[in-house]
């Protein structure tokens, strides 16, 4: 007690030691760490870091989950999931999103944001198209919708009896599609379901774009202009160039949602779909854990999962690296 | 150099002649518009259908898609927030992210300030840990979680869930508002210590009024985050009188194989979106801002 009061005095001579604080630890400082510092820290690691560790362990056991008996079996699970095919259809779907949503969200977001940025007159200040602002902020919304709102309008939009997709398509003559089960045949469960992620997440990724292309000056679009480059051109070899690092951003941002991609899948397909053809990684962990309570291969399936993010993101840095980066467009 | 910037002014210069777009421009500009019509009405057509089926009976929903809704059944509404239990949900949900907003942010802006400000031993470490949080996917973290919750006793509570959206939204509020105190002035304060106010004062009295913008973007992001979240209040919420709003509605649109409401389904859908549509309108430029801001770094 005493010495906290011999702390707090020297405290307040802070101002004659103002040159060497980082020296004195004052009650004022030491609490002020403490705090500032630990609090966060102690929740973060108790409920973010921890279970990531324990994940780890539990997934080398064959853990039931609700006694303490946890037998350490080593790499079975692993070796289990391997030779699962259920699971291994899950990861070839999983891995099928983190292919294809990013490249068409990125390339449809991409076209959206160079024609509201570079569809203006070809004569004057280079500028965005009229009314831009307007296609910015409907684009932009489905992005703050929950997804689990919009699986389930969505899942009632594909429906095949009421859905709006087939009501629109009966209307315009194509009577084959008169009750089609967009989500309930195999063929096209995967393809709606990738549609519905796209929608919530073009204007988000199209926003990001904008943005990108706007903070490059516009000297340089000038003088592309006067070399004779036509609008195409000008898009193709200075701005996708140009905002190289943010598109391999989206990229690696889009593939580690897809990777997930949890709440889409099981609001839209609560089961994995026909054929378990729309059953994706994290589904089958969530049902193996709680619903049928093997908590050591959940984990194991874990592992795999945050394995192939990494790998993901690694792969895309290494292909943006080796393609040349943003070293053959530094100015 | 100079050429560009004659042929940038004159043209500014003659801002009428504008008025005389070449033809190339003006199919371009059509093709453009189109394009972009199309996809908003890409986006528009589905919410409008949510909203029209809103009003719908069931039978009215069942006999066409297009039809206009014979009389404009607001029961729905009141069926869903009631029956449906919507508004039960809802109450869970404004209570849930309403505390870990607030904690998440005063805790945040805390963890980044001393981040930013002081190097001492661990600090990269530090920095290192909440990489870690935000490039980890949570489905390898939520069987342990569960059980850690299970072991403190707040399985299935409010509090519970509280406490886990604060720790997994903190990596993105501290590395976010990182950069934002890294770029305020130091001298502000030592001019503040200088004159004689603590560690606590420096920081709630000058340091944190300064990060204000900061502190709104990242609140706004949270709060997003938060309101749609639906992983962990499935994974560790399972008790239907503590539902959140994402996990109460797809339980209610589960159950649609059973002669449902698919009227109050509609209408239960647009009261999830109609906060977050508020806060889209209210905050639609700082949102649109701090996406850009985001992609700068």
């Amino acid at each position: 007690m005493t010495q906290a009061t011999n702390e707090v005095r020297s405290g307040s001579g802070v101002v004659a030691t103002a040159r060497r604080r980082r020296k004195k630890l004052t009650f004022d400082k030491v609490s002020f760490m403490a705090v500032f510092l630990g609090l966060p820290l102690v929740i973060y690691l108790v409920f973010v870091i921890s279970p990531f560790a324990q994940a780890i362990y539990y997934s080398m056991t064959s853990w039931g989950g609700f006694d303490n008996n946890m037998p350490f079996v080593g790499l079975d699970n692993y070796v289990k999931l391997f030779n699962d095919d259920v699971f291994m259809l899950s990861v070839r779907n999983s891995i099928t999103l983190a292919i294809f949503l990013p490249i068409v969200t990125v390339i449809l977001s991409l076209v959206l944001a160079t024609l509201v940025t570079i569809g203006g007159s070809s004569r004057g200040q280079i500028k965005g198209l009229k009314g831009a602002g307007f296609y910015r902020v409907i684009s932009f919304f489905p992005y703050v919708i929950p997804a689990v709102v919009i699986g389930i309008i969505w899942a009632q939009i594909f429906d095949p009896r009421n859905g709006l997709l087939n009501g629109i398509l009966t209307a315009v003559g194509l009577d084959g599609f008169k009750d089609y089960a967009w989500l309930g045949d195999a063929r096209t469960a995967m393809i709606a379901s990738m549609v519905v992620i796209v929608w919530g997440f073009v204007g988000f990724y199209m926003i990001l774009f904008i943005a990108a292309i706007k903070g490059i000056p516009a000297e340089t679009f000038e003088a592309a202009r006067i070399d004779g480059a036509g609008r195409f051109r000008t898009a193709i070899s200075i701005t996708i160039p140009l905002i190289r690092d943010n598109i391999q951003t989206a990229y690696v941002y889009m593939g580690i949602l897809a990777l997930d991609a949890f709440v889409y899948m099981s609001v839209l397909n609560s089961t994995g779909g026909p054929e378990n053809s729309t059953l994706v990684m994290s589904q089958k962990l969530f049902s193996t854990a709680f619903q049928k309570g093997q908590f050591g291969l959940a984990c194991a399936m874990g592992v795999v999962l945050a394995a192939i993010t990494l790998l993901f993101s690694a792969l895309v840095f290494l292909v943006n690296k080796i393609t040349g980066g943003s070293q053959d467009v530094s100015e | 150099m100079s050429i560009q910037l004659t042929k940038t002014a004159t043209s500014n210069d003659h801002v009428e002649r504008k008025a005389v777009d070449s033809k190339g421009d003006k199919v371009v500009a059509g093709v453009s518009h189109t394009m972009l019509a199309l996809w908003t009405l890409m986006v528009l057509i589905p919410l409008g259908w949510t909203l029209l089926s809103s009003f719908k009976t069931t039978k009215e929903i069942f006999a066409s898609p297009f039809s206009l809704p014979a009389e404009w059944k607001f029961e729905n509404y009141i069926n869903a927030w009631n029956t449906a239990g919507i508004g039960n949900y809802f109450f869970n949900t404004i209570i849930v992210v309403g505390f870990a907003l607030v904690i998440v942010m005063v805790l945040g802006a805390m963890c980044a300030y001393v981040l930013a400000r002081y190097v001492f031993p661990g600090s990269r470490a530090v920095y290192y840990l909440m990489l870690a949080g935000l490039t980890f996917p949570i489905f390898l973290a939520i069987v342990p979680l569960f059980f850690i919750l299970k072991n403190i006793g707040l399985l299935n509570t409010l509090p519970g869930l509280i406490i886990v959206y604060v720790a997994f939204a903190l990596p993105f509020t501290v590395f976010f508002l990182f950069s934002f105190f890294k770029a305020l002035p130091n001298e502000i304060a030592e001019a503040a210590q200088i004159d004689g106010a603590g560690e606590w004062r420096t920081f709630f009295q000058v340091m944190l009024p300064m990060a204000k913008p900061g502190m709104a973007s990242v609140a706004i992001f949270n709060f997003l985050g938060l309101w749609n979240q639906y992983l962990i209040p499935v994974a560790i919420n399972t008790k239907p009188e503590n539902y959140v709003l994402s996990q109460g509605i797809a339980a209610f649109a589960g159950q649609m194989g059973y002669a449902v409401d698919f009227g109050a389904m509609f209408a239960a859908a647009i009261i999830v979106i109609i906060p977050v549509l508020i806060m889209y309108v209210l905050f639609q430029r700082q949102l649109q801002g701090s996406v850009s801001a985001g992609t700068m770094k």
